[in-house]
C-alpha cells in the first residue's frame, strides 16, 4: 500500500496533536494537488495571503456545492447562508449590518466597554476553583467565558446557555472535512437539526428584541440602523448563528492553545504573571504558533487562476492552510518557536481580506484577559498530560480536555 | 577606502536633517536603528516637535483630536540635537554646510533634505490676509481653522476641490455648516482620480449638502471695513458670501532656500535617483545630499523610470527609510525607493483608498462592487497594463490591486471577479484633465516619461 495522501495524514485524528510536521511537509509543495477531485491546498505564507485578497476566489456556498463538496447545505435547514459563505454584494451588505451594530462608527464602545464585564466573568470563573488542585481548563474555563461572553454581546438570556451545547456541537463538528466524509446521514442530518433548532430560538428572541429593544447586537441587528437597512429575519438568524458558532469554538481554542503553550514555555508564564501587559504579544504570538483556526476550507475559484506557475482550474476547491503559512520560513524568522518579543508580530490567524475575523477584537481582549489572570492566579499550574485529548477537528484545532494542576489560587 | 569612510561615518560622522517633520523623523530613526552612532542633528522651521498632518483635515477639524496632540509616536531613542523653529536658509555644497536663518551654521558630512512642501497661498496678497481666509497645511493653520469654525461661523467656502478641500468640506458638513465649493475642474479629486470617479465624488458631496460649484474659479474675496471676509466671486459672475474662506490650491515646494547652492532644485521639487541621492542642476549625482518625502522627486521603476513627486504619508516614511539606509552603508548595499504610491482619505464617511499612479492611466474599469453604490474597486491602465487603482469602501481588496499593478498585469481585466456588475464588463475611459492645463493639486505629478523627452534644463530657485 502506498502512504496515504498528505490531506488524508493532515485530517487523519490520529496527527492532530501535531500537525506541524506535515505542514512544513506541505510547504515542500506550495501548491498541492493529490487527486481528481480533491482541494488544491495553499500552504505557504504570501501564496495565502495574496489569495485571501484575490476577487476571482469565492466563498459562497453555492460555488462550494458546484465543485463538489459540502453536503451540508445551509438551504436545506431553512436559513441562509451567513455572510462568511456569501461574496460581495451579499456578503459586503450583511457584515456592514452586523459590523454596525458590533464596531465602529455606530457602536464605537461596545467591545472595550466589555473589559470590566470580561474581568468580572473570568473572576468569577477562577474563583470557581477554589479548594480545588486540578481543573480540566477546557470544561471550567476556556468553554463558558466566551460562551458566556458572546451571549451577553448578543443578548441570549445566561440561563439558557446550557442548552446551546447541545446545538453547537454537532454544528461545529459539521465544519471538520474529516468528521463530515466518516460520518454518516444521520450526522448530517443531526448538524442541520441543530442549526434549525438553534435558529428557532433566536427567532424567539429577536422577536422579543424587536419589540423591547435593549442594548445588545440582536436588538441593533432587528433595528436594523445604520446607512443599509435592516437585515431579514431570516438574515439576522443566520448571522447570529454564526457569531455565536464563530463566538463559540474559536476563542476556546485560542485560550486553551495559549495556556498549552505558556505551560510548555513556562519562561512566558512567569513573565506574563509579572507583566500582564505581555498578554498583547503572547495573544498575537499565539494566532501566529497555534491558531484555532488552522485551515480554511471554503474557497472556490471563479476563473482559471495561477498560483507559483501551477494553474488552478476554474471551479476547483482551494484549501487555505493559514497553520501552515504562519510558520513558513520564507516569511517568518525562526517559525518554530514560540516567541513574544519578535519584533514582526504577524499572522493569517485571523485571516486577511473581506472575511478576515468579524469577532477579532473580542477574541483578542477575551484571551489577553483570560491569560493574564490564569497566569496571575493559578500558583504553580502544571499539565497532567502533554498532549492533551484533541478534538477531532482538523479545522478548529484545540484540546479536548486540559487538565492542569496548581498549588492553590492567589487572591 | 570607501569602506572605511562608511565605517567612519557611521561611528562617528555628523549627519544633518532639515525638515524636522515625518520623513525627517522617520529617517533619524532608521539611521539609529541601523547602528549610526555619530552626531544627528535635526532643523526644522516648525517650533513643534514632528506631528502628523493627515489629521489636521479629518479628525482635528471635527475636535475629535487636538491640534497639539497629533505628535508622531517615536519608534525610538533618537539622541539628537533638535533646532526647531528655525529655518534652513542656505546650502553651501562644497563646505557641507547649512545656514540657518539665525546666522548659524551647521557642519555636516552627509545632509537628508526633506523640506516638504507648503500650502500654495491664495494669489492675491491683500485678500488672503484678510481675517477669515485659511490655508491648512500645519498645526498653526488648523488650530486656527478650528478656532474659527468653532466661534460659529455661518458659511465655509473652500476654494479647490481636491483631497485636502474634499476633506474639509465633509469635516464642515459633519459640523453643520453650510459649505460651498468652488473647483475649477469638472468635479472634485479629478487630478488625482479622473473624471469619472471625479463624477462619484461629486454624488457625495451633493447628498451631502454641500453647494458644489465646479466648472468655476473663484475671481476675488471681498472683505469688509474690518478686514474680515465676507464674500467670494466666482468665475460664473455669482456671488457666494461668506465668513471662512479654506484656500485649498495645492502646494509649492519648500526649495527656495537651495536656490544657487547648485542643487537640481526648483518648483518641481529636488530631483534625486532612485537610491534618495539628489541630482546637482547639471544632473549629476551627489554622493553626501539625500533627499526624502514631499519634496523629493525621483524615478520609478514600476512606472518607466518616470519621475514622481508623491505627496503621500506612505511615500514620505518610505523614502526616508530608503535614504536613511542609503546614507550609511557601502555603495554595494544601497536599495532603491521602490515603494508602491499608495493613498487614503476620508470624507463623508466614504474611506478612500488609491495604489499606484491613476493619473497615468487612461482608461478605467470597474472590477469590484458599483459606483452607483460608491462602494467599488476601479483599476487604471495605460498601454495595455494595470498602473493603478482606486477603491471606494472597498480597500480590502487594494491588495491585490496591487500585485496586479507591480506584475505588470494585463488591461483590461478579462477575467471574472466575485463581485462584477454589469458596468464593470468594459473599460471606460478614465477622463484625466488635460495634463497642459494647470490644477491645483494633483497628489502625483509626473516629468518626462521616457530618456528621450527628459531635458535638462536649469531651473533658477524662484516660483
Ligand atoms: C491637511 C493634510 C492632510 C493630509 N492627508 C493625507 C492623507 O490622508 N493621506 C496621505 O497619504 N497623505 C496625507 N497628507 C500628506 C502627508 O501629510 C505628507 O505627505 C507628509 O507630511 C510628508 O512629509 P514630509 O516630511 O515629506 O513633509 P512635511 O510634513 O511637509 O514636513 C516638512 C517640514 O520641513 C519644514 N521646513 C520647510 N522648509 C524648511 C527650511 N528651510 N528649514 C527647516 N525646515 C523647513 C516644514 O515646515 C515642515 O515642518 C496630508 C497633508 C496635509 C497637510
Amino acid at each position: 500500500m502506498t502512504q496515504p495522501s498528505l490531506v488524508a495524514r493532515i485530517t487523519d485524528f490520529a496527527n492532530r496533536a501535531d500537525p506541524y510536521p506535515l505542514y512544513a511537509e506541505l510547504r515542500r509543495t506550495p501548491v498541492l494537488h493529490e487527486e481528481e477531485g480533491e482541494p488544491y491546498v495553499i500552504s505557504s505564507y504570501w501564496d495565502i495571503e495574496s489569495l485571501l485578497h484575490d476577487p476571482r476566489i469565492s466563498s459562497d456556498a453555492a460555488n462550494m456545492t458546484a465543485a463538489g463538496a459540502d453536503e451540508l447545505q445551509s438551504e436545506s435547514t431553512g436559513l441562509p447562508p451567513s455572510f462568511i459563505r456569501l461574496d460581495p454584494p451579499e456578503h459586503d451588505r450583511l457584515r456592514r449590518i452586523a459590523n454596525s451594530a458590533f464596531g465602529p462608527p455606530h457602536e464605537p464602545r461596545r467591545v472595550d466597554d466589555m473589559r470590566g464585564e470580561l474581568h468580572t466573568i473570568v473572576t468569577e470563573l477562577i474563583d470557581g476553583f477554589a479548594g480545588r488542585t486540578e481543573v480540566d481548563l477546557v470544561d471550567q474555563f476556556a468553554y463558558p467565558f466566551p460562551v458566556t461572553v458572546i451571549c451577553r454581546l448578543l443578548g441570549v438570556p445566561r440561563e439558557d446557555e446550557p442548552r446551546f451545547r447541545s446545538w453547537v456541537d454537532p454544528l461545529v463538528a459539521s465544519l471538520d472535512p474529516e468528521t463530515r466524509q466518516s460520518a454518516g446521514p444521520e450526522f448530517v442530518q443531526a448538524a442541520q437539526e441543530a442549526r434549525t433548532q438553534l435558529g428557532m430560538y433566536l427567532a424567539g428572541l429577536v422577536e422579543e428584541r424587536s419589540k423591547d429593544p435593549r442594548d445588545d447586537m440582536l436588538s441593533d441587528l432587528a433595528a436594523g440602523k445604520g446607512p443599509d437597512g435592516a437585515m431579514t429575519m431570516m438574515e439576522v438568524l443566520s448571522t447570529a448563528v454564526l457569531l455565536l458558532i464563530a463566538g463559540h469554538e474559536t476563542t476556546v481554542n485560542l485560550i486553551t492553545n495559549g495556556m498549552l503553550t505558556l505551560l510548555r514555555h513556562p519562561e512566558y508564564l512567569q513573565r506574563l504573571r509579572e507583566d500582564p501587559e505581555l498578554a498583547v504579544n503572547i495573544v498575537e504570538e499565539l494566532l501566529r504558533y497555534e491558531p484555532p483556526v488552522q485551515l480554511v476550507p471554503q474557497r472556490t475559484c471563479i476563473t482559471d487562476i495561477e498560483v507559483r506557475g501551477v494553474t488552478i482550474p476554474k471551479g476547483s476547491r482551494i484549501w487555505l492552510m493559514l497553520a501552515a503559512g504562519n510558520r513558513d520560513p520564507e516569511r517568518f524568522k525562526d517559525p518554530e518557536r514560540f516567541d513574544p518579543d519578535r519584533d514582526d508580530l504577524q499572522h493569517l490567524g485571523f485571516g486577511s481580506g473581506i472575511h478576515s475575523c468579524f469577532g477579532a477584537p473580542v477574541a483578542r481582549l477575551e484571551t489577553q484577559i483570560a491569560l493574564a489572570e490564569l497566569a496571575r492566579r493559578l500558583q504553580d499550574p502544571r499539565l497532567v498530560a502533554d498532549p492533551p485529548p484533541y478534538r477531532p477537528n482538523a479545522v478548529l484545532r484545540g484540546p479536548r480536555h486540559l487538565t492542569v494542576t496548581f498549588d492553590g489560587l492567589n487572591p | 577606502m570607501a569602506a572605511d569612510y562608511v565605517d567612519w561615518l557611521r561611528r562617528e560622522g555628523r549627519i544633518v536633517i532639515v525638515g524636522a517633520s515625518l520623513a525627517g523623523l522617520r529617517a533619524a530613526e532608521t539611521l539609529r536603528e541601523e547602528g549610526f552612532t555619530g552626531s544627528l542633528t535635526l532643523i526644522g522651521d516648525e517650533p513643534y516637535e514632528p506631528y502628523d498632518r493627515p489629521p489636521l483635515s479629518k479628525s482635528v477639524l471635527l475636535g475629535k483630536a487636538s491640534p497639539e496632540h497629533t505628535e508622531l509616536p517615536r519608534r525610538r531613542e533618537l539622541d539628537a540635537e533638535w533646532r526647531l523653529g528655525v529655518p534652513a536658509a542656505g546650502l553651501d555644497l562644497t563646505g557641507k554646510r547649512v545656514l540657518l536663518a539665525d546666522g548659524e551654521e551647521v557642519d555636516y558630512d552627509r545632509l537628508l533634505i526633506a523640506t516638504g512642501v507648503r500650502a500654495r497661498p491664495w494669489p492675491v496678497p491683500e485678500e488672503a490676509e484678510l481675517d477669515g481666509v485659511f490655508v491648512l497645511r500645519t498645526r498653526d493653520d488648523a488650530t486656527a481653522l478650528t478656532e474659527k469654525l468653532r466661534a460659529g461661523a455661518r458659511r465655509v467656502v473652500v476654494i479647490g476641490a481636491g483631497f485636502a478641500g474634499s476633506e474639509v468640506a465633509s469635516a464642515c458638513r459633519e459640523m453643520g455648516l453650510e459649505v460651498t465649493v468652488a473647483e475649477r475642474a469638472g468635479a472634485p479629486l479629478v487630478g488625482a482620480l479622473g473624471g469619472v470617479i471625479g463624477a462619484v465624488a461629486a454624488e457625495l458631496h451633493l447628498e451631502n449638502g454641500v453647494d458644489l460649484r465646479t466648472r468655476v474659479t473663484v475671481t476675488a474675496l471681498e472683505g469688509d471695513a474690518m478686514g474680515r471676509v465676507r464674500a467670494v466671486h466666482l468665475s460664473d459672475e455669482s456671488v457666494v458670501e461668506a465668513d471662512v474662506v479654506v484656500v485649498s490650491l495645492g502646494s509649492m515646494r519648500n526649495t527656495e532656500w537651495l536656490s544657487g547652492s547648485g542643487l537640481g532644485a526648483g518648483p518641481r521639487g529636488i530631483a534625486s535617483d532612485a537610491g534618495c541621492r539628489a541630482f546637482d542642476f547639471r544632473g549629476i549625482v551627489t554622493d553626501d545630499v539625500f533627499v526624502a518625502g514631499d519634496v523629493a522627486r525621483s524615478p520609478h521603476a514600476l512606472f518607466g523610470y518616470q519621475f514622481l513627486s508623491l505627496e503621500h504619508w506612505g511615500n514620505a516614511v518610505a523614502q526616508a527609510e530608503t535614504a536613511a539606509h542609503n546614507m550609511i552603508c557601502p555603495a554595494s548595499d544601497r536599495r532603491p525607493h521602490m515603494w508602491m504610491p499608495a493613498f487614503w482619505s476620508s470624507q463623508f464617511g466614504v474611506n478612500i483608498k488609491s495604489v499606484g499612479v491613476p493619473p497615468m492611466g487612461d482608461e478605467l474599469m470597474i472590477i469590484q462592487g458599483s459606483t452607483a453604490e460608491r462602494r467599488f474597486v476601479g483599476v487604471y491602465g495605460f498601454k495595455g497594463r494595470v498602473v493603478a487603482a482606486v477603491t471606494f469602501d472597498n480597500a480590502r481588496w487594494l491588495e491585490y490591486c496591487q500585485r496586479q499593478i507591480e506584475q505588470g498585469a494585463p488591461f483590461p481585466v478579462e477575467y471574472p471577479t466575485v463581485d462584477r456588475r454589469p458596468e464593470g464588463r468594459q473599460p471606460v475611459a478614465a477622463d484625466f484633465p488635460d495634463p497642459s492645463l494647470p490644477t491645483h493639486g494633483p497628489t502625483v505629478t509626473l516629468s518626462g516619461y521616457s530618456p528621450a523627452d527628459r531635458r535638462l534644463v536649469f531651473t533658477p530657485g524662484h516660483h
